[in-house]
């Protein structure tokens, strides 16, 4: 392998998180969202294996598994967010979801 | 090696373009799934079978069925595509999508700038990564179980649909 390939791997990390933050940025629905910032966490996850991996070390992995732990965490959360925001205001637009009483 | 590396990577980059333009959002969990196995070869390839498995299990296998089923309790019909249709419009993604590619660019930029030494090419296999998970990183493995928990306990009280309590005399009589 040569070093062509942290180089790429990182910008493959950084191309894919870009994607990302402009799908939470462009997109209205709720759901949407949510999966945008799970594309976002992967890359971050992808960043940490290409580190790993230049250095040969395991850190990168233990830090990937981490990463996935809290994907894991935050995404049930956010589903019953959702749940209860579709329950309450029968839609899944994040403008609807402009006020604190609900 | 590097020609699947390429491969794997425009398959990735394309279907999470995908996955960010669709109207479906079944449509767009598909490509998501194709998306991660995508990602879980570029892991291989960088030497950690590992974080593939996982990968594989743990975001295509749990995070989108869990995203499926939620879908299917939330019963959306065939309205919420031409909604999504109607949200989607051009004069509101180019102004980020500008902004972020140009973000990127200076990204693009430093990263290639920059001197990096090459990857070794040495596979790092399960056995390095538990040793360190539990030897030097115990206290975050234990973190992480309290997250979990968190994140139970947290579903749990959200998900829970609350009856409507209304007094009896402000309800409106029947006629």
């Amino acid at each position: 392998m040569s070093e062509l390939q942290a180089t790429s791997g990182l910008l493959l990390a950084g191309t894919l998180f870009m994607l990302g933050l402009i799908g939470v940025l462009i997109r209205r629905n709720i759901i949407f969202m949510l999966v945008s910032v799970e594309i976002m966490l992967n890359a971050a996850g992808l960043a940490f294996i290409v580190a790993g991996s230049k250095w040969a070390q395991p850190d990168g992995q233990v830090m990937f598994i981490f990463i996935l732990t809290m994907a894991a965490a935050e995404v049930s959360v956010g589903l019953a967010l959702i749940l209860q925001i579709h329950h309450q205001l029968k839609t899944l637009d994040s403008d609807a979801a402009n006020t604190m009483k609900g | 090696m590097q020609v699947t590396f390429y491969i794997a990577a425009g398959v990735a980059i394309l279907s999470t373009i995908m996955v960010i333009t669709r109207f479906n959002i079944i449509h767009a969990l598909l490509y998501l799934v194709v998306s991660f196995m995508a990602l879980a070869v570029v892991f291989y390839i960088m030497g950690a079978p590992f974080a593939a498995a996982l990968e594989v299990i743990v975001y295509a296998g749990a995070i989108v069925v869990l995203i499926i089923f939620v879908i299917m309790m939330l019963n959306l019909k065939s309205e919420a595509v031409a909604q999504e249709k109607k949200w989607l419009t051009p004069e509101v993604y180019v102004g980020p999508a500008i902004l972020c590619i140009i973000l990127l660019a200076e990204l693009i930029y430093t990263i290639g700038v920059g001197n990096t030494v090459g990857i070794t090419g040495q596979i790092v296999d399960v056995k390095e990564v538990g040793q360190s998970l539990y030897g030097e990183y115990i206290l975050g493995v234990e973190l992480s179980g309290m997250l979990l928990m968190s994140g139970i306990v947290g579903a749990y009280h959200l998900g829970r649909q609350k009856k409507k309590v209304v007094h009896r005399f402000l309800e409106k009589p029947e006629e």
